[in-house]
């Protein structure tokens, strides 16, 4: 186990970009391990439980329509929401930002004069920092989610987000319970674990009388909030306290609650591998004696209306953070998430965090993606990523190729180099002439290249490649074309083994471009 | 039936013999193949790393090229999945109505070498023999992208003498990603070691694709780590018979 790796950076204005940022994951053999056996545990599941649905495919087409209906007219839906929820005794916020909303929380707690907060699981608070700055303000907010406990507890970031303590095994969160809750003779077996974490939290739910949450769907039909999560704890902070807050993203109103019925189907089978989820909690404004008393929802934008005018992707603001995309991920299960510099890893983050800072920040993630299309095929709501991160890499390239070190950039030569090559085939063909001499320089006497210069050099740290052939296939084509005339016939009485052998050709040469066949 | 045959710029330069092998092929199976030499490359390189203009000057090149073409082969499935998935895009943002069409017609006639030898031509057996153990690598975009299925499998089954050995993880990445090798080395290392875990349990002498991009990347690793196997496009495999042995 890797003692003291760095402790994570998750800001995305000062995470180190996604290669270096890899590093000290890629030396964490428990890490690797831990995430790969998460991994392979949830996808088992998660395929399971899809392939007895005869339905699936359909279900994805439909909850894309849905997503795509309520982005096309967000604004109406978001009004309508706010309309419903307000009629229903909710008070709705609009934060146009992070630091927007945080103040909007903190001015609802100071009107509470709470000075501790419970809090339902929640990635978008997180997304604007919100537990330090509250700290800051002097309110401790206390985690109930079993996972983000055990990141709170133990000054961890989550890595992941559906079960973002993914990266601590039972061992350490023996450790950290034992340490942090003053627990002397903890043993390690998950009951324990649990019930330790149960009774410091069954103190809170008593004793702090504000909550906040996110929120998985708005309904704009109803003004409903629904959230789901396995646990229960959540339950807890929805029922027991007099005042909640719930954080949403703009884009996470649908249009009617029966669109429910698709969302939960697709989010509990991709998410954790359950047909449904333990405890899907929905609410309407306030209850009269029953719940909540004050409830306020803040929507948040954060960049998220600067993704909406992009045709292609727009696509991103239909997730509905399952993580299907990162727990299939070869990329993912390989660095896990702190890689990724921001509290969304995976492929998704790597497409909604350089969106969310319009750029400015994140840039190395879009390329931190071998674009094998595995996140596209398990997304419940059809988000093509691969096509996006493309998107994304030409935005980035754009902003950067004119600068003075990207200019220079060996990658940034080679690539405007090979454009020039590829207009012309005579300037490829030239070279490879010129490559093949120069592979020359490099080529051990076994023919295989074992170290290259420059760029090369992150290639051959780990494979070497096979030296220059001789003659390339177009040379050898201009050879045999006039051979395999001379050979003649019908084409299906050739077998190849004449027309192929060289010594029959004589040197013809290519010509402009022309096809050697074109004679017959 | 003349079918042209778009080798790709680094099957031309690096991998000849795979060329050469799709052209015995197919002319072993009555195929009339053509070559044009003006060909270079299809642009995904430059698209995949954000440079959209010149790939787009790629594209439109290759486009014109094959306008007229009947079939058009590709023995590489990246190669293919670039044209079908990302072609429509850079011509609908830079092209002009005219090239859209030209594309559009041309579509149809695109053709990656299983898919031509199983739907266009359909055979299964090319009559090949191949007395090896051999295990399939799928490749990320011939399985996600062209939705190749079981065409590579259909094609190996019968090539006589061959023994196909069976990969676990059929579907995980080997880590190549194009300029992500480079751009994201080290963890395009860890992907690929990790892959390599399950392509050496096979045991096999070779270890087959449909494109030689993935097959760079293992062949490379196992030459550097003197594995006990070799990297072999599947056209070579194909195109082997009892009279003549390729491999």
């Amino acid at each position: 186990m890797s003692a003291a790796s760095e402790h994570p950076i998750l800001d995305p204005a000062l995470a180190p970009p996604f290669p270096v940022g890899a590093l000290p994951m890629l030396r964490n053999v428990q890490l690797r391990k831990n995430v790969a056996h998460a991994m392979d545990v949830i996808q088992a599941k998660r395929a399971r439980l899809v392939a007895e649905k005869t339905d699936w495919q359909a279900l994805r087409t439909a909850a894309a329509a849905i997503k795509d209906e309520t982005l096309a007219h967000l604004g109406e839906y978001l009004e309508q929401f706010e309309e419903r929820c307000t009629a229903a005794g909710g008070h709705v916020h609009w934060a146009a930002d992070a630091a927007e909303a945080r103040r909007i929380i903190l001015e609802l707690l100071r009107k509470e004069k709470a000075d501790e907060v419970i809090k339902i699981k929640t990635m978008t608070a997180a997304e604007i920092q919100l537990n330090p700055f509250l700290e800051a303000a002097g309110v401790r907010a206390y985690e109930t989610d079993l996972a983000e406990i055990i990141l709170q507890l133990g000054k961890g970031e989550p890595s992941h987000i559906v079960v973002p303590a993914l990266h601590v095994n039972r061992s350490q969160v023996r450790e950290i319970f034992a340490r942090t809750m003053g627990i002397k003779d903890l043993p390690d077996d998950p009951k324990a674990l649990t019930a330790a974490a149960r009774n410091y939290l069954r103190q809170k739910f008593l004793e702090v009388p504000t909550a906040i949450s996110g929120a998985n769907f708005l309904v704009a039909e109803t003004g409903g909030v629904t959230v789901v999560e396995s646990e229960g704890n959540g339950r807890m902070c929805l029922t027991l306290p007099k005042t909640m807050i719930t954080l949403a993203g703009i884009e996470k109103v649908v249009p009617r609650f029966a669109d429910l019925e698709v969302m939960l189907q697709l989010l509990a089978r991709s998410a954790t591998g359950e047909r449904m989820n333990p405890y899907t909690s929905l609410w309407t404004g306030v209850t009269k004696g029953d719940g909540p008393q004050n409830f306020h929802v803040v929507l948040l934008d954060n960049g998220r209306s600067s993704i909406l005018g992009r045709k292609t992707e727009r696509q991103t603001l239909r997730c509905i953070r399952c993580a299907a995309c990162m727990n299939t991920c070869p990329v993912y299960r390989q660095t896990g998430g702190h890689a990724y510099g921001s509290v969304y890893p995976g492929p998704i983050g790597a497409i909604l965090t350089p969106q969310l800072y319009e750029l400015r920040h994140a840039q190395s993630l879009p390329f931190a993606s071998s674009l094998c299309g595995a996140c596209y095929e398990v997304c419940p709501v059809k988000i093509n990523i691969p096509e996006i991160l493309i998107d994304l890499r030409a935005r980035v390239t754009d902003q950067e190729r004119h600068t003075l070190g990207k200019f220079f950039d060996p990658m940034y030569v080679g690539l405007r180099a090979a454009n020039v090559i590829f207009s012309r085939a005579w300037l490829f063909h030239a070279a490879q002439w010129m490559g093949r001499l120069g592979a020359k320089l490099v080529t051990r006497r076994d023919g295989w290249i074992h170290a290259l210069p420059s760029v090369g050099a992150k290639w051959t740290q780990t494979r070497d490649l096979r030296g220059l052939p001789k003659q390339t296939f177009h040379a050898w084509w201009a050879e045999r074309g006039t051979a395999s005339q001379q050979v003649g016939g019908s084409a299906s009485q050739r077998v190849g083994d004449a027309a192929s052998d060289p010594t029959l050709s004589p040197k013809s040469g290519e010509k402009g471009g022309t096809t050697s066949r074109e004679a017959r | 039936m003349r079918a042209s045959l778009f080798i790709t710029c680094y099957n031309d330069t690096l991998f000849p013999e795979t060329g050469r092998a799709v052209v015995r092929l197919l002319e072993r199976l009555g195929v009339e193949v053509e070559f044009r030499a003006a060909q270079t490359c299809c642009g995904q390189m430059h698209a995949n790393t954000g440079f959209r203009g010149e790939a787009f000057s790629q594209a439109k090149r290759l486009v014109r090229l094959y306008a007229d073409a009947e079939a058009v082969v590709i023995p590489s499935s990246s190669c293919v999945a670039m044209m079908r998935d990302q072609y429509p895009g850079l011509f609908e943002e830079l092209g002009n109505e005219n090239l859209r069409e030209q594309f559009r017609a041309l579509v149809p006639r695109l053709w990656e070498l299983s898919e031509f030898l199983i739907d266009k031509l359909g055979v299964e057996d090319v009559g090949a023999y191949f007395p090896h153990r051999v295990t399939y690598h799928a490749s990320c975009h011939g399985l996600r992208a062209l939705h190749l299925g079981d065409r590579p499998f259909r094609l190996l089954n019968k090539v006589r003498g061959l023994e196909l050995a069976p990969l676990a993880n059929l579907d995980r990445c080997c880590g190549f990603g194009g300029t992500f090798s480079v751009k994201n080395g080290d963890v395009s290392s860890a992907m690929l070691t990790v892959k390599l875990e399950d392509v050496l349990a096979t045991r096999a002498e070779f270890c087959t694709a449909l494109d030689n991009s993935c097959l760079m990347h293992l062949g490379g690793a196992m030459h550097r780590q003197y594995a006990p196997m070799k990297t072999i496009h599947m056209a070579q495999i194909l195109a082997s018979t009892q009279a003549e042995a390729l491999g």
